[in-house]
């Protein structure tokens, strides 16, 4: 109902058609894009551009009302040239989703009938999502700079959302934004207080390059914080074992456990793969967030570096603010 | 934490009778509570005489009191039972305002009861204003701004302060007359000066105007750890112009975007841990439509009518959860009881949009402004569910049940207005509203017009356009499968779509089906479908091609329909109906029986009661739907009052097996002029009667019989257009009216017999042995609706031969209707005689009554005659050897529906009842008249002005007991001048009419120097009709709106001083009620 703004910025729908179970879709529209905050990342968007490839709704509104609307839904998707389908029971295709696991799919629009067959077979030849490789796609090519302030914070890129580039400025730290591949040293070159592994898409074990980075940044006991695809990253850094789920999590009522304290919070969520839960044991992190539904790996902590990891989103955009302190626990790491 | 060893037993508050903005929710919600209770093992203790619940049958309760929420008699029974905690949360705004007063007299600590749930100081920092305010400003939630100001000056400063336009409350008036929205300095002056000459404390309240504000609304849940959870947020179409309780409600939120929902969300967590809520609250906001900026209105911590509606919407057992939070479960602990196996400790997904809508009964009362504002009105709602915002709006019109099938295409269509008319009604919001703007899009308005007159979100609006759209599409296309799929999807019905065509809506409805055009049936999961989830709550839409559930054959069982939304004259007694007729069949035998209903408010649509719950229309259409899904053995229509009832003939002529007594018999019972005839077949007497088809009859008639007479359709309920007509012109109006409500029955019109008896009596027969539950009593004379009626059990006025004809006849009657199930029937008493005036082959509303005063659940015998079991041999007279007397007082809500007059008529206007039992006939009635409000003083003044002869004549007993009791008495002139003769010191007061006469009437209300008035209005009923008097109807109206108890029959007044008098010297006893006796 809320957030496909959102979502389908979020890089890690990367490659995806995306669909969605509520039903009507669109009906605040979507800002203007070119409002920017003070440090210039777009104000109501998670990066620059959508990063789905389809989207399947079972309303659209053609109309949007809001007092911060610049289009409609499907004016922006028009303007993006990302196809889109409408009067699906999606409700039906959940379902086939939550049995069947994520699959392969295709929109096809054609003036005469449409060759299902044919259709299936050229799906099969087609790349599989899990052979992608996201991270030339949506990694920065180059760093990115935000703010001035003396100390500084760096994001490694395999997908990350602006919200997190927010979230570190709201701390009061300078961010910058490296490429997927940024080697250790030059990282360290920057003199951050902190590291930042970011969400993205796709299988952990696509970015060999960040996991070495990550040993790294775990023996030199640099505060960091993975999130999502960041915190398998640094699971496997850890010598965690990563799995892929069969239908993942995603959606913005996600109940987390924190073990600490035993408080429950709702969180944001959307990932394929996760830590295995009995390779822990074996690795250098403890259990800190499990999933109050299913007991699945939600959050590890490092059994004696400065590294956290969730595997939910704390940075929201879309879903609640409830896990902001995540990024708290990242100030008190770098301020020790 | 996990669950509170140290309870044992619970005392439970209930919220009495039924009234505007405390309905049947808090029987659903009061249930769910001593269920979770009573799965822990504990005792649960429950006070409420609303005896026409489910959660005062001794089923979910260990011990139930039929006693008034009030300290006083609370108190009295934590004396007696000594539970060691509290529930406050489950019985609305009563039982939160007793329970803060127990504690502020130290009740709790006396007794060491420990309030389970939010804690006192929690509540109070949510129901005083300003302690409300300063706690959300502490939790960073900003509050609207506002100042209190002594003269126009300081206003004119506040107001340029807040910016224009702003608000103006009065301080200390009735209802919130005198104040105004300001948009300029001018308009300020006007309003200020009058808001000050009007408040006796000479000050007015100069508030932010938010009118045009987004209302939005979110239920929380908290538990002691303070872990919390949203779980349902809902968005009011109709802005913040209108209470939520008479806004059309959509749930989820549909026009605010991510930012603002969790902005609103994290605000609602902040506010409700720095208040300390335990369990379940709701907090209401209003939200800027041009900017993100919002304030908080309130929080109401406890279970409510929206969280009810929550629940409904969500599948999320809202009241239940918050119980065991009460009992120390924390939130991680408790399971999804949809899935079983996830958390409760979770946001529910919905993958459908949810539409409440009220239903207002304006029609039922005289004078009453029928214009929505700050004042709830609406006496019930429907919720619909659809995956389209245009199908659950038309289906929530459907389920209304007051004659519309949708927002367009109606049978009486096409108002005109002119377009200043339609303008001033879309700014003026009443009970037409969203017909009134697909009026104005028709004539051609714009969306954005009517948007800034209406202040409702331009989408809504654009849905609107989309149902317009449609059906002009209809009106101008052939009906081919996209045409129809469209405007099913629309939420159009057959009956609309054979409108637009002029055909038969069985002819739409073959066509449909033959082009393959049916409505899947959706689970409501909690988690839009994300896991598997084993629910049986569904619902129907064209939203989709999928079922998401099949029926195996041998699950073939039975549908009961409920009983829609509650309204006038059909409540809660109905629910408690439909829920024990699904027990009864479960308990005889049966394991698939399903329910249809469409009220949220209620335990019926509890989805743990029956094997599948439909949350769905309840008419032909829809039930034909269910019944090509399920289809069940047979359908019950007996037990969902007159709504399920009228389905009965056109369920039967589909083809539906209609389970109880046959369509033919029902019919000859609805049908006036064929049930008439029977009973003239009986040798049964009824007052004179005579069905017409034109007003000549009708005339012809009247003037041989003399007036009145009363004018009534058939296949009614609780008087609709149910006239006493006492003149030519009145004839003329009222026989029109009648032919409207039912044109395809014949109009009756009997004598209306004055100084009269009524009777009702409840009874149940499988067609060979007949049950009669009880004989029950009118207390008030015929004339006063038997909805509006004080009963009796049993009666005191019936002598034995009486007594003995009124059995013959019922008994001769349920055997010649061959009924199969519960029946009532009215009786009329006469000089001795004994006439009918109406059967009822259905549950009654006074079956709850008679059921748990006699101790025989009726509905649970009704279930083994619709299954063809012998009934049980249950003594004759078992009801005339109950030891009790069991006495059933109305509950007006008269307070909430401005300009409203409380005289009673022929028309129902009673919103509830509660019902106490007793050893005495005024033990009983003390306390019934203490739930219902009545405030018995054992000393002071009454007022007394009566009209007419006679009936100063009847009350002189009465008021020589009032004076030997030692109350002061006042009274107009003429009615001075009579008793003053008969009685002497009577003291002379002047009308309200005369303000400059002095003593005055108006002055001694204001000045609280008058305890309770008797006025009973000229002449009878006859006046009230003729003409209004207008200083009367002031007397009546003005002392509601300061709370004074105002007697308006003889008959209520001779029990008020009666019962007054017993009081003297006795105490009303505090027992609980017994259990139904088992029947084998």
């Amino acid at each position: 109902m809320v957030g496909y703004t959102e979502a389908l910025t979020d890089p890690s729908y990367n490659g995806q058609i995306l669909t969605l179970t509520y039903p009507l879709v669109g009906n605040y529209g979507v800002p203007d894009p070119n409002i920017k905050d003070l440090d210039g990342i777009p104000k109501f968007f998670e990066s620059e551009k959508i990063q789905i490839r389809g989207l399947v709704v079972h309303e659209l509104s053609h109309t949007a009302s809001h007092w911060n609307l610049s289009m409609t839904l499907d004016e922006w998707m028009y303007n993006e040239k990302i196809p889109g389908i409408s009067g699906i029971d999606t409700r039906e295709l959940t379902k086939k989703l939550r049995t069947n696991g994520v699959m392969m799919a295709a929109l096809v629009v054609s003036e005469s009938e449409i060759d299902v067959e044919k259709i299936k077979q050229e799906l099969k030849s087609a790349a599989h999502y899990n052979s992608e490789r996201f991270m030339n796609e949506v990694s920065t090519k180059e760093e990115k700079i935000y703010g001035d302030d003396k100390n500084s914070v760096v994001i490694i890129d395999t997908g990350a959302k602006n919200a997190i580039i927010r979230n570190i400025r709201e701390l009061g730290y300078k961010a910058i934004l490296v490429p997927w591949n940024t080697s250790f040293e030059k990282i360290m070159s920057y003199d951050p207080k902190g590291v930042v592994l970011s969400s993205g898409p796709g299988d952990p074990q696509n970015c060999p390059d960040t996991i070495d980075t990550a040993k790294k940044l775990i023996e030199e006991n640099m505060p960091t914080l993975g999130i999502c695809l960041g915190a398998q990253i640094i699971g496997i850094a850890g010598n965690t074992e990563t799995y892929k789920l069969k239908y993942g999590h995603r959606g913005q009522n996600k109940p987390c456990v924190n073990l600490e304290n035993n408080q429950v919070y709702v969180t944001s969520q959307n990932h394929g793969y996760g830590i295995k839960p009995e390779s822990l044991d074996a690795s250098d992190f403890k259990l800190w967030f499990t999933n109050a539904d299913d007991k699945t790996v939600e959050g590890i902590k490092h059994k004696k570096q400065n590294c956290i990891a969730v595997q939910f989103h704390p940075e929201a955009a879309p879903g609640p603010f409830d896990c902001k302190f995540i990024f708290e626990e990242l100030k008190q790491l770098m301020e020790k | 934490m996990p669950k509170n060893e140290s309870l044992k037993k619970i005392l439970v508050l209930g919220s009495g009778a039924i009234k505007i903005g405390e309905a049947g929710e808090f029987d659903y919600s009061g249930s769910q509570c001593l269920k979770a209770i009573h799965e822990d093992g504990l005792k649960s203790v429950l006070i409420n005489p609303n005896i026409a619940t489910i959660q005062t049958d001794t089923r979910f309760a260990d011990q139930v009191y039929l006693l008034p929420v009030n300290p006083q008699y609370v108190e009295s029974i934590i004396e007696k039972e000594r539970p060691d905690g509290i529930m406050l949360a489950y019985g609305g705004q009563t039982a939160l305002n007793c329970g803060v007063k127990l504690d502020e007299s130290g009740i709790f600590k006396k007794y060491g009861v420990n309030v389970l749930g939010t804690q006192i100081p929690g509540i109070q920092s949510t129901e005083d204003r300003q302690l409300f305010k300063d706690s959300m400003k502490e939790a960073g939630v900003p509050v609207l701004n506002s100042k209190t100001v002594t003269n126009f000056d300081d206003a004119k400063n506040a107001a340029e302060e807040l910016n224009y336009p702003v608000i103006i409350r009065v301080a200390y008036t009735l209802g919130g007359r005198g104040g105004g929205v300001a948009y300029n300095e001018i308009e300020l002056h006007e309003i200020v000066e009058r808001g000050l000459k009007a408040s006796l404390v000479g000050q007015v309240l100069v508030e932010e105007y938010i009118g045009h504000w987004k209302q939005i609304e979110y239920e929380i849940m908290q538990d002691y750890d303070g872990n919390n959870v949203v779980v349902c947020n809902m968005e009011n179409v109709l802005s913040m112009k209108v209470h939520t309780g008479d806004n059309i409600v959509v749930a989820p939120s549909q026009t605010i975007d991510n930012h603002e929902y969790h902005m609103l969300r994290s605000a609602g967590l902040r506010a409700t841990k720095h208040v300390g809520i335990v369990g379940e609250c709701n907090i209401q906001y209003a939200l800027d439509s041009d900017s993100d900026r919002y304030v908080a209105i309130e929080i109401n911590p406890r279970l409510s009518r929206s969280s009810a509606l929550a629940s409904k919407a969500t599948g999320y057992p809202l009241a239940y959860m918050s119980a065991k939070i009460g009992l120390g479960y924390n939130l991680s602990e408790l399971v999804n009881r949809i899935t079983k196996n996830t958390t409760a400790c979770f946001e529910p997904s919905l993958d459908y949009i949810v539409c409440k809508h009220p239903r207002w009964d304006f029609s039922k009362f005289e004078l009453v402004n029928p214009k929505l504002g700050p004042t709830m009105k609406s006496v019930g709602e429907v919720m619909a569910v659809g995956r389209t915002f245009e199908e659950s709006l038309q289906k929530a019109i459907r389920m209304l049940d007051i004659g519309n099938d949708g927002l367009v295409l109606n049978r009486a269509n096409g108002q005109k207005f002119s377009e200043e008319e339609i303008e001033e009604k879309l700014s003026h919001h009443d009970d037409k509203i969203l017909y009134n703007v697909a009026i104005a899009l028709k004539m051609g308005i714009s969306v954005e017009k009517i948007y800034s007159l209406s202040s409702i979100d331009p989408w809504f609006i654009e849905k609107i356009q989309n149902i317009v759209n449609t059906e002009s599409k209809i009106k101008s296309s052939a009906l081919d499968s996209p045409t129809l799929w469209e405007a099913k999807k629309m939420g159009f019905s057959d009956k609309q779509i054979a409108r637009a065509k002029e055909q038969t809506p069985d002819s739409i409805r073959d066509l449909r089906k033959k082009l393959g055009i049916i409505p899947s049936v959706k689970q409501i999961d909690t988690l839009a479908a994300e896991w598997p989830a084993v629910t049986n709550y569904l619902y129907f839409t064209y939203g989709g091609n999928s079922n998401d559930v099949q029926i195996p054959s041998n699950e073939k069982g039975i549908v009961v329909v409920g009983a829609g939304p509650y309204r006038i004259g059909s409540s809660v007694e109905f629910d408690w109906g439909t829920v024990n007729m699904v027990w009864g069949l479960q308990e005889n035998g049966e394991k698939n029986v399903s329910v249809v209903n469409c009220n949220p408010e209620t335990v019926s649509t509890d989805y743990d009661i029956c094997t599948r719950l439909y949350f769905e229309e309840i008419t032909q259409e829809r039930l034909l739907d269910i019944s090509d899904f399920e289809n069940p053995k047979g359908v019950i229509t007996c037990v969902g009052g007159q709504t399920a009832n009228n389905l009965t003939p056109g369920l039967a002529e589909h083809g539906i097996n209609i389970m109880g007594t046959s369509a033919h018999d029902v019919d000859r019972a609805e049908d006036r002029s064929k049930f008439s005839a029977e009973l003239d077949k009986l040798h049964i007497p009824q007052p004179l009667w005579q069905a017409f088809s034109n007003l000549g009859e009708a005339k012809n008639f009247a003037q041989d019989v003399g007036f009145p007479v009363i004018v009534r359709p058939s296949y009614v309920l609780s008087g609709a257009a149910m006239k006493v007509v006492w003149s030519q012109e009145e004839l003329k109006i009222y026989v029109k009216e009648a032919t409207d409500v039912s044109p395809d029955h014949p109009v009756v019109i009997s004598k209306f017999m004055l100084n009269s008896l009524e009777v009702d009596v409840d009874g149940i027969s499988n067609g060979k042995e007949v049950v009669i539950g009880a004989i029950v009593e009118h207390i008030d004379s015929a004339g006063v609706h038997s909805g509006d009626a004080m009963m009796c059990i049993p009666p005191w006025r019936l002598s034995n031969k009486i007594i003995e004809t009124i059995n013959e006849y019922a008994k001769k009657i349920a055997l010649t209707f061959n009924v199969k199930g519960p029946f009532n029937l009215q009786f009329l008493i006469n000089n001795d005689h004994v006439y009918v005036i109406e059967l009822n082959i259905r549950a009654s509303r006074s079956m709850p009554f008679v059921s748990k005063l006699v101790k025989t659940n009726l509905i649970s015998l009704a279930s083994k005659a619709i299954l063809d079991k012998p009934l049980p041999k249950i003594p004759e007279n078992k009801w005339q050897k109950i030891h009790n007397y069991g006495i059933k007082v109305p509950q007006f809500s008269f307070m909430q529906l401005e300009g409203a007059d409380i005289a009673l008529g022929v028309e129902m206007q009673s919103t509830g009842e509660a019902a106490c039992f007793g050893e005495s006939f005024y033990d009983a009635l003390s306390k019934g008249l203490t739930s219902v409000g009545y405030n018995l003083p054992d000393k002071g003044t009454a007022l007394v002005t009566v009209g007419g002869s006679q009936n100063k004549e009847k009350l002189v007993a009465s008021i020589a007991k009032l004076k030997h009791l030692g109350f002061k008495i006042l009274a107009t002139e003429h009615t001075a001048e009579f008793f003053e003769e008969k009685l002497g010191d009577i003291e002379i007061v002047h009308k309200i009419s005369e303000p400059e006469r002095k003593p005055n009437i108006a002055d001694l209300l204001y000045e609280r120097k008058i305890d309770f008035i008797i006025n009973i209005p000229s002449t009878s009923t006859l006046e009230k009709y003729v003409g209004m008097l207008d200083d009367e109807y002031q007397i009546r109206r003005k002392s509601l709106e300061l709370g004074i108890p105002v007697l308006t029959t003889i008959e209520l007044a001779d029990s008020f001083v009666k019962t007054l008098e017993w009081l003297k010297t006795n105490k009303p006893t505090i027992d609980p009620i017994q259990p139904y006796d088992k029947i084998e």
